[in-house]
């Protein structure tokens, strides 16, 4: 991406801080400051830079110590890696984050709704709001689920909506995660860390807190325990140790106080799971999933899963567990779906989306394709079924070979991509060599969907770190800073 | 409990215990190895190994500095020190929840120091130039599991989950004890007479050093050693935390607060082989054992123990799912 139009600071910290046409979250001109980052900004450059290098490594070794780390999968060495964190905050004013927050929960809503529908009366397909070859061609629809009913109808427990902010500072949703939504715990873990090291600052900014998420989380899963279940027994379900997640599925079953289990503790005998202890067997009402659909259960799906439950499947219909999020949400969460959620929105809820969504193109219809299939060089690529930054083509970063190979992949699978324009999304100033750059950053909130809807004031900001970078995937180099949600 | 978050804490407690133990072996002997000529620093050299219980691919071959290599950092030998402590970090992270923060702090800083690349090459160095000892490195490995130990008592609940750390740290050290015992047994008491003259007292104080012991007997004993006290203070003292005793009657009181816990008659078996070797060894005399094959007594203890391992796997961990449901 070119910048159109670079300004350059006088302060020393400041000499690499180039704006361009992309929203800049602390500048909001040349030299003018959104008057909320005044203070972040003269507390940074009042640092001396061996003072600030000396708070960078307490934090880096802070998070090593922890061991809180994630797993690079595919490398020999040092798979542990500690998630890289940048220092400075990103702040979010209270009046923009009561829109997000409404968008959020409208969306989280309509969604449920959407999924509870298509799995049973199919209304919005009959009035042909959303085409039924894209409901049913979906790799993560799940036809067991007909007809079955769910807890309360909470299909989406726990969301985590990607979001980025667009050249004129609006904030726009970038793809729904309904599936197993990760990084809350560098959410949590982010705040700990940044209020030892620079307590005065967060004390006289009016940071909404954030550390109620994993009791709200409990009171969410508890809410959806089997009828007759009072006193429900919620664990969690891990792939395991090796999982790239695993340190935040046991920093979650910690901070709630619940179980952390993997397939091989959990045993299902006439349709009621169990977890075997050193006790004997005990049973398990409310399973928060961190396990992909298609290996939870050998017998139901992926027979050569050895990650899953046999028999999981069979006790979940008959209602004896409850599993959060519920199997098959992920049709609702795939990128070509994702271009029909505004009508979903305004079909089941008779509203406007209070979020917009990027321009999409959907391939499958052949207009689209042909202008992508032209413009590839301007667009930007996925692979609908990919996550993680992976099966993705950014067209002006790319080589004509790789733009070859992708127009290959779209003639011969169309409904397996979509295609949206390259959105400079907004930048963060992120301490780089002891100055201040700007960086690309976008923002995943964290909702909770139970007896009600809880957005958590704050989320995980994603940064690229490397410059000019649009990927903030941690598994593709990128890293995270904390975020302040203000209460005024 | 989750049966897998015990068996882990069982296995962490044991790897740990047993790189200790491990790291003092070392530590001891090549302390000894410089006051002494090479023939009978050789017969040592084998004895600690026996005292290992021979690990895998680990073989004495003139060269102290090669074997302690081996013993320390050579990851592929599943008995060197930094094995062990990948291992007890490996278990302890798939329990990551269940043990306190400060535990896993101690222990992770622990897996960091040991696993850095500049240590091995450090150590070479130090190797080459054939007058450092690696002390400060066997020292702040002990230190380290000592005060994970300290940790563990003071931040985790005494409930089932440190019970089962306990049986791990005792079993292992009731076993590595045993051992100990034979791979001396033969040298001190077996043919006394091959001893070089005077170098009575140096081993009988690695002896007493190998398992932590040296000052707790002078204590009793005064610094007088013979080798019939030196046996009954190892294997016999009530009060001694490395003696087979002790830790036995320690593990022990750990397996009977799990069965308290888990209430089950299926614990029976367990209690009578558990009880069983306790009462053996509360009810000895060191005449009577000395009088017999002391070789097959202190093998007839490492057999019980294994029996006991088994039989907790079999009652905690790798029962039977039918089983349970009946009971």
């Amino acid at each position: 991406m070119q910048p159109t139009q670079s300004i350059q600071f006088e302060h020393p910290a400041l000499k690499n801080y180039l704006l361009d046409h992309a929203y800049d979250e602390m500048f909001a001109g040349p030299g003018e400051l959104h008057k909320h980052t005044q203070l972040l900004l003269e507390h940074f450059t009042s640092l001396p830079p061996d003072e600030l290098q000396r708070r960078k490594q307490a934090a880096d070794l802070s998070f090593l110590n922890q061991g809180i780390t994630f797993t690079v999968y595919g490398r020999e060495e040092g798979t542990e890696k500690i998630f890289p964190y940048d220092l400075l905050p990103r702040i979010i004013t209270a009046a923009e984050w009561a829109i997000v927050e409404q968008g959020l929960s409208q969306r989280i809503t309509a969604l449920n709704l959407f999924l509870r529908d298509i799995y049973n009366e199919g209304r919005i397909l009959k009035d042909g709001i959303v085409p039924r070859e894209v409901v049913y061609s979906c790799k993560q629809y799940r036809r067991q689920m007909i007809g079955l009913q769910v807890p309360r109808n909470v299909y989406i427990a726990v969301c985590g909506t990607d979001l980025i902010r667009m050249e004129n500072g609006e904030f726009v949703v970038l793809e729904d995660n309904l599936r197993v939504p990760s990084g809350v715990s560098y959410m949590l873990t982010n705040r700990r860390v940044m209020k030892r090291i620079f307590p005065q600052l967060f004390r006289s900014y009016n940071v909404r807190p954030i550390e109620q998420y994993t009791q709200l989380l409990l009171g969410t899963l508890r809410s959806l325990a089997p009828e007759g279940r009072p006193e429900p027994n919620i664990v969690l379900l891990s792939p395991g140790v090796f999982n790239s997640a695993y340190f935040e599925h046991a920093y979650l079953a910690r901070q709630m106080g619940i179980e952390l289990v993997e397939g091989r503790d959990l045993v299902t005998h006439d349709n009621i799971v169990y977890m075997r202890t050193t006790n004997g067997l005990r049973r398990v009402d409310v399973i928060y999933r961190r396990v992909d659909d298609d290996f939870i259960d050998p017998l139901a799906f992926r027979g050569d899963s050895i990650l899953g439950v046999a028999g999981l499947f069979n006790a979940y219909r008959a209602g004896n567990v409850t599993l959060a999020n519920a199997f098959g949400t992920g049709v609702a969460d795939d990128k070509a779906l994702y271009a029909y959620v505004p009508d979903i929105i305004r079909y089941y809820l008779t509203e406007e989306p209070v979020l917009k969504n990027v321009e999409t193109y959907l391939l499958t219809r052949p207009k689209e394709r042909q202008h992508v299939l032209q413009n590839l060089d301007k667009l930007v690529v996925k692979a609908v079924g990919e996550s993680g930054g992976y099966g993705m083509l950014i067209g002006p970063q790319s080589t004509a070979e790789q733009r070859e190979e992708f127009a290959r992949k779209i003639e011969s699978d169309p409904r397996n991509y979509i295609a949206q324009p390259t959105i400079s999304f907004s930048r963060a100033p992120c301490l780089i060599d002891n100055a201040l750059e700007p960086r690309h950053v976008d923002l995943r909130p964290y909702v909770l969907y139970g007896d009600k809807v809880t957005v958590v004031p704050g989320g995980l900001t994603r940064v690229a770190l490397k410059r000019g970078s649009l990927v903030v995937n941690s598994s593709q180099g990128g890293g995270s800073k904390d975020t302040w949600v203000l209460s005024q | 409990m989750l049966s897998r978050v015990a068996d882990s804490l069982y296995w962490m407690s044991r790897y740990l215990e047993r790189a200790e133990h491990t790291t003092r072996l070392l530590d001891v002997n090549l302390n000894l190895m410089l006051d002494e000529s090479s023939t009978s620093a050789e017969r040592r050299w084998h004895r600690a190994l026996q005292a290992l219980g021979h690990p895998k691919g680990v073989e004495f071959t003139g060269d102290p500095y090669a074997l302690m290599r081996s013993l320390t950092f050579n990851t592929e030998n599943k008995a060197a020190i930094v094995s062990c402590i990948i291992s007890a970090r490996e278990n302890s992270r798939h329990v990551r929840e269940q043990i306190s923060t400060e535990q896993w702090h101690r222990l992770n800083s622990l897996y960091l120091q040991v696993t850095r690349p500049e240590m091995q090459s450090d150590m070479h160095a130090e190797a080459l130039q054939e007058m450092a000892q690696p002390t400060e490195f066997l020292q702040s490995v002990m230190e380290a599991v000592h005060q994970f130990q300290g940790v563990t008592d003071s931040t985790m609940s005494h409930g089932e989950g440190w019970q089962f750390i306990q049986v791990g740290r005792y079993i292992e050290r009731a076993s590595a004890t045993a051992m100990l015992l034979e791979a001396y047994h033969e040298d001190l008491w077996g043919y006394p007479e091959r001893m070089s003259e005077g170098n009575e007292y140096l081993e009988w104080m690695g002896l007493l050093r190998s398992a932590t012991a040296f000052e707790a007997y002078c204590k009793v004993y005064t610094a007088d050693l013979t080798p019939d006290r030196i046996f009954e203070f190892l294997l016999l003292d009530e009060e001694f935390p490395h003696s087979l005793r002790f830790s036995i009657d320690s593990m022990q009181n750990a397996l009977e607060a799990i069965h308290r816990e888990s209430g089950k008659n299926r614990a029976e078996p367990l209690r009578r082989l558990s009880g069983r070797l306790q009462a053996l060894l509360s009810y000895s005399g060191v005449d009577d054992i000395l009088k017999d094959d002391v070789v097959a007594y202190l093998r007839n203890i490492q057999t019980q123990c294994r029996a006991i391992h088994e039989m907790i796997y079999e009652l905690y961990v790798d029962y039977p799912i039918q089983a349970a449901l009946a009971g």
